[in-house]
């Protein structure tokens, strides 16, 4: 079927099985390929993009489902030359190792930094929040300090 | 052959594409249906649910309607429901993670009735009904209870769509708790969980209803339970007879995420808790 769809910022038409999923519309047809695969279960959160203003698992989504709909890749986040906060603490804290996870941390943490929903007393307690949000990503590499470390500052950046 | 796709615009539409094509795939969230998409046969054809106005939404009347296609996202932040369906507010967090919960449905949850739908309990603690359509017969209303049938297996007929979910707010007297074990917090399939929905006089218990998830082929009320705490003082003893009603009414099994004797313990430690 013929699928048309806003992706960052561009309006795009592709002809694509309504069956087949966003992850593989986004990497295959649009070419983005910053989104990753990880499980394909739903599990893992690599795949995740923002869809409608919600993050999801690009794995889960049926690109049927996906006509009419706006997407932001992690390809979107940044504008031009200048990266997202989330991304430009990632950099700094180190909170990047093999970087499977990295796409779909970034998406998933600049959603909640920009939604505003990192809060908390002190911070012990943002760390916590940071820790609930992003808990549908999965990192094998860093162990986690160092991705919170960069969410709750880019948080405090960004408020 | 790539899959036919329809998204329909209003309910009406959509039954009516529900029985001219029964054997179509009726997708929400994809939460549930699209797991490992790739590995599973591409479908005759797939009606999208997803965002249809009339299903979605939660309103508080005298009763609790959600619509099959609110999202748990949608549901753990309403208002009538933090206030007054705790258990439910509960359930809708620890269900998956943050991706999970802005795509799962209600209707996605109920639909697929698999023995560890976390919201399943919640609906028989509560006597939920639940409101089903047709093109042919039109509305009808099923409580939960009568409706998963076996291991996800139900009572939605082959040209049915579910509509909604209904629940009675429990009364001023009335303690409702939900509480899930799984192995981590978040984006864990439950070893065991349950609700409650008990009503006191004082602290004496005059009526109770009890489910649970993951002990059985189904979610399922534990009758034998809710007869042996009647009539007595939330405390020691009622967590006693809970978990002493509970020891012979499960048959819990080993499988790749528990054991049976882990699942029993659990259980009967949810109960005691209930009523303590
Ligand atoms: C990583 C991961 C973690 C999960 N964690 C949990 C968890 O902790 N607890 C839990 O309970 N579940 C969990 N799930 C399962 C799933 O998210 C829920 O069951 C969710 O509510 C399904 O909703 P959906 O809209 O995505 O369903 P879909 O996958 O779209 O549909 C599920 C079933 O319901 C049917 N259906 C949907 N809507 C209707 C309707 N209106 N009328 C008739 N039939 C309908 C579909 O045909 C299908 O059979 C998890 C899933 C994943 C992938
Ligand atoms: S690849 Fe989609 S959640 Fe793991
Ligand atoms: S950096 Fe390797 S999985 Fe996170």
């Amino acid at each position: 079927m013929k699928i048309t769809l806003t992706i960052n910022g561009e309006r795009r038409e592709v002809d694509a099985s309504p069956w087949k999923r966003l992850l593989d519309l986004v990497r295959e047809d649009l070419r983005l390929t910053g989104t990753k695969e990880g499980c394909g279960e739903g599990e893992c959160g690599a795949c995740s993009v923002m869809l409608d203003g919600e993050v999801v698992n690009s794995c889960l989504v049926a690109a049927g489902q996906c006509d009419g709909r706006t997407v932001t890749t992690v390809e979107g986040l940044a504008h031009g030359d200048v990266l997202h906060a989330v991304q430009r603490e990632l950099v700094a804290c180190g909170g990047a190792q093999c970087g499977i996870c990295t796409p779909g941390i970034a998406v998933c943490a600049a959603h909640v930094v920009d939604r505003g929903l990192i809060r908390g007393k002190n911070d012990h307690e943002a760390r916590e929040t940071v820790r609930a949000l992003l808990a549908g990503n999965i990192c094998r590499c860093t162990g986690y300090q160092l991705i919170v470390d960069a969410v709750v500052n880019a948080a405090r950046e960004t408020r | 052959m790539s899959s036919a796709y329809i998204r329909p615009r209003s309910l009406a539409e959509a039954l009516d594409a529900k029985a001219q094509h029964p054997d179509w795939m009726v997708l929400a969230g994809g939460t549930d249906l699209m797991v490992n998409a790739t590995h599973r046969p591409e479908p005759a054809g797939i009606l999208d649910l997803w965002r249809l106005p009339e299903l979605r939404g939660v309103t508080m009347t005298d009763v609790l309607t959600i619509g099959a296609g609110t999202t748990w996202l949608e549901v753990e932040h309403h208002a009538a429901v933090l206030e007054r369906f705790g258990p439910l507010a509960a359930a809708a967090r620890e269900i998956g993670a943050l991706q999970i919960q802005a795509r799962g449905t209600l209707g996605g949850n109920v639909g697929t009735s698999s023995p560890v739908g976390d919201s399943l309990p919640v609906l028989l603690a509560f006597d939920a009904e639940l409101e089903l359509a047709s093109a042919a017969r039109g509305r009808r209303r099923i409580p939960y209870r009568e409706f998963c049938t076996g291991y996800r297996k139900t009572q939605l007929a082959a040209d049915e769509l579910i509509v909604a979910a209904h629940l009675r707010p429990p009364a001023t007297r009335t303690r409702t708790t939900w509480r899930k074990v799984g192995t981590r917090r978040a984006q864990s399939i439950s070893k065991v969980m349950g609700a409650a929905f008990i009503e006191l006089d004082g602290d004496v218990v005059t009526r109770a209803r009890v489910a649970l998830g993951a002990v059985a082929d189904r979610p399922i009320r534990i009758a034998a339970v809710e007869q042996a705490v009647t009539g007595l003082a939330l405390g020691a003893k009622a967590a006693e007879a809970a978990r002493a009603a509970l020891r012979s009414a499960i048959k819990p099994i080993d499988d790749v995420r528990s054991t049976a004797t882990y699942r029993r313990d659990v259980a009967e430690n949810l109960v005691a808790r209930f009523f303590s």
